[in-house]
């Protein structure tokens, strides 16, 4: 009797699942995390507790290495062969919307009104993607460094100003002690050089575009701000302060764990590596320009795909993954910021007194997403050409005209990427 | 004078050895760089390529990089996709690209150097200008198999085997080492009555082993090495080849060790097709001055 009953449970149990999935619509789902197996747990962690929540949606992913996933997007968008979901680079969302890769999210908004700024993908007034983890960058060192040195250590109050960063650089390449005195990463190429480098010409007080318009760079990417900024960033090399764009890769992985560099300008991704080497690593605020510290923001995002005949479906399961479980399960698994306090809180790393809480308090104080438009796509390649040859000697006034020029005249063939005043 | 000469003989011997040896090292130290980084931790192996150590197994050596890199990513089935759409396209290639050229080389047809000279010309359009058109081409074609009539060839084998089939390199290969074939093996067997086919058949590729060599290395290595083709056509995993499989690899902490893994064992069929295919592929460009 009893192996009858449990025959016949398992029999209903499985019939009910059965005719559960095939009542649940298929949304298909694209992810840039192939090769990152903790990403992928998670993920697929959230997707199984989505799809066994409900009766209407079944997501199935389909993951793809970030290196060539944005190529894979757009060449899919071209073949009208986009997924429900996918997940885009918050900078890059501006750009895919305006081109029509995207529709505006359908989830409540008060559900995000806790998260960080740059997690929220708004583009035209319409939330589009919405990000389960921001990313920082600090300046890296130890404390016995500062001390050897006779340096201020600085504070999210009271950071360096351009002079003491600059007498911090000089102290540490006259004591001898290191090859360089920054490493800045500039092995790493591509997103690295707007995402971090350009917050210091934004706080110089310049910036990549004019953000009241979004219809120029003359006059804040080659104005007086900008130029000082172009100079301060030659002399860093011209110094011999930093290592230039000929930098070891493998001396950007480990050189300051290797004692080559004093400080490394490095994001919160790489902290646990450098905080295991160094019992006393300190991550020390942006320095202060002359216009507020700042830090790059916004990291990957999800969004809904205007191909997609389920927006309402595709919509619900982002906002299902906008759990704190899940944002703190991300955060454990590969390291990244969690985007509300309360999630914060659930996680090893960035709970009160955690050993790199300090990466939250960063984000919330000088965080700043990069120019929100279609074309920061363009305009962020044009400036890490600017700065890899302001670097390698080019004339700064010239540089910044030139990069200039290629930003409007992009702005200008693209009719405005359709900014409205 | 004779023991002059025989000095001078051992002389250029010697450096001619000499020079063949240090050529031989600059072209096996990529490889062995490879090899043995592939065995080392990513931090050691970082170290290591500041010295000669680089090219030695010494420290801590082991094949953990290699189950790892298993654990990354689906390598077997990387690497099983690349060799079977390889392998069928290079096969497909030489078969119609050598029928091509021998009615180019031997048949005579209205129109037949105008064609010959336009196939030719395609040599000089890079691929990279007709992606985009022919993905939009590929993404709406029919295609009748085991689920009937279906529209799109995205995320199938066929659609990274079939573009890449007939190419004018390939022709214009053969067709160059047909017309130096003496024509009066041909004429012979037409006396004979053969008809082209068994001309083709038993006459022609039969002397034509040095170029079919040639031919099935080159598009070896252009199939073998495909990325830009099979990222816009391929979206499911399933169906990726080795080239778009190694991005796996690049994250933002980069696994060194691992990816030297994954080189070495996706070099692995490229050798070993190089090794079987070298004798008559040196034969080949011995006679034809054909550089790949």
């Amino acid at each position: 009797m009893k192996m009858r009953t449990t025959l016949g449970a398992a029999l209903l149990a499985t019939t009910g699942w059965a005719t559960m999935a095939a009542a649940q619509t298929e949304l298909s789902m694209w992810y840039h995390g192939a090769g990152n197996p903790q990403e992928a747990e998670v993920l697929n962690h959230i997707v199984a507790d989505f799809n066994a929540s409900q009766s209407d949606w079944n997501v199935v992913v389909e993951s793809f290495p970030q290196e060539s996933y944005n190529d894979s997007v757009v060449a899919a968008a071209l073949a009208g062969n986009l997924p429900d979901i996918i997940d885009v680079d918050g900078p890059v969302m501006p750009n895919w919307a305006w081109s029509g890769y995207l529709q505006p999210l359908q989830i409540d908004e008060s559900t995000i009104e806790n998260f960080l700024p740059g997690p929220k993908g708004y583009w035209d007034g319409e939330l589009y993607s919405i990000g389960l983890w921001d990313a920082a960058v600090a300046l890296v060192t130890r404390q016995s460094i500062l001390d050897d040195l006779g340096l201020r250590t600085p504070t999210l109050e009271e950071p360096w100003t351009l002079e003491e960063f600059n007498a911090a650089l000089d102290a540490a390449k006259e004591s001898g002690n290191f090859e360089y005195a920054l490493d800045l990463g500039m092995a790493w190429t591509g997103e690295w050089y707007p995402y971090s480098f350009s917050p210091f010409l934004q706080s110089f007080g310049g910036d990549l575009v004019d953000r009241d318009t979004y219809q120029t760079a003359e006059g804040v990417l080659n104005g007086e701000e900008a130029m000082a900024f172009g100079d301060w960033w030659q002399g860093l090399f011209a110094n011999d302060l930093a290592p230039g764009t000929s930098q070891d890769p493998a001396a950007r992985e480990t050189g300051f764990q290797d004692g080559k560099y004093a400080f490394s300008w490095n994001g919160n991704w790489a902290a646990m590596n450098i905080m295991n080497t160094f019992e006393d690593t300190v991550f020390l605020p942006a320095p202060d320009f002359g216009n507020g510290p700042k830090i790059g923001a916004a990291s990957w995002q999800f969004g809904v795909s205007s191909a997609s005949e389920h927006p309402d479906g595709a919509s619900a399961f982002i906002e299902f993954a906008l759990q704190d479980e899940y944002l703190a399960a991300f955060s454990n698994a590969i390291g990244l910021i969690p985007p509300t306090t309360s999630s914060a809180q659930m996680t090893e790393n960035y709970q009160d007194g955690g050993p790199m809480a300090v990466f939250y308090d960063l984000t919330e104080a000088q965080a700043m997403v990069r120019p929100v438009t279609p074309g920061y796509v363009v305009q962020a390649k044009v400036f890490e050409k600017a700065l890899a040859d302001i670097a390698n000697g080019a004339d700064v006034a010239d540089t910044l005209d030139a990069a200039v020029d290629e930003i409007n005249a992009d702005i200008e063939r693209n009719a405005g990427y359709g900014h409205t005043e | 004078m004779a023991t002059i000469s025989a000095d001078n003989h051992g002389l250029r011997l010697a450096v001619r050895y000499v020079v063949l040896t240090l050529i031989a090292v600059i072209f096996i130290f990529p490889l062995l760089f490879m090899v043995m980084s592939s065995l080392k931790p990513s931090d050691q192996l970082l170290r290591d390529t500041a010295s000669l150590r680089a090219f030695l197994p010494v420290g801590d050596i082991g094949f953990d990089n290699y189950t790892d890199a298993f654990s990354r990513a689906p390598v077997g089935l990387f690497v099983f996709n690349s060799v079977l759409v390889t392998g069928v396209t290079v096969l497909l290639s030489l078969f119609l690209c050598s029928l091509a050229a021998f009615s180019f080389a031997f048949l005579k047809w209205k129109g037949r150097d105008l064609l010959l000279g336009i196939i030719i010309a395609t040599l000089i359009v890079p691929f990279e200008t007709i992606a985009i058109p022919l993905l939009l081409l590929v993404s709406k074609l029919p295609w009748i198999g085991l689920e009937g009539l279906q529209f799109g060839w995205l995320n199938t084998y066929r659609v990274q085997i079939i573009p890449w089939i007939a190419d004018g390199l390939t022709v214009f290969l053969f067709v160059q080492y047909f017309k130096d074939l003496p024509r009066e093996l041909i004429e012979a067997a037409r006396v004979e009555g053969a008809s082209w086919w068994q001309i083709y058949r038993r006459v022609v590729m039969p002397l034509a082993g040095p170029v079919l060599a040639t031919a099935a290395i080159l598009k070896f290595l252009v199939m073998y090495n495909q990325y830009l083709w099979p990222l816009i056509v391929v979206q499911q995993e399933s169906y990726r080849p080795v080239m778009v499989g190694l991005q796996y690899f690049f994250q933002l902490d980069t696994a060194w060790g691992e990816i030297m893994a994954y080189l070495t064992i996706i070099t692995v069929p490229v050798l070993a097709f190089y090794l079987v295919m070298q004798r008559a592929f040196i034969s080949s460009i011995a006679s034809t001055g054909v550089k790949g």
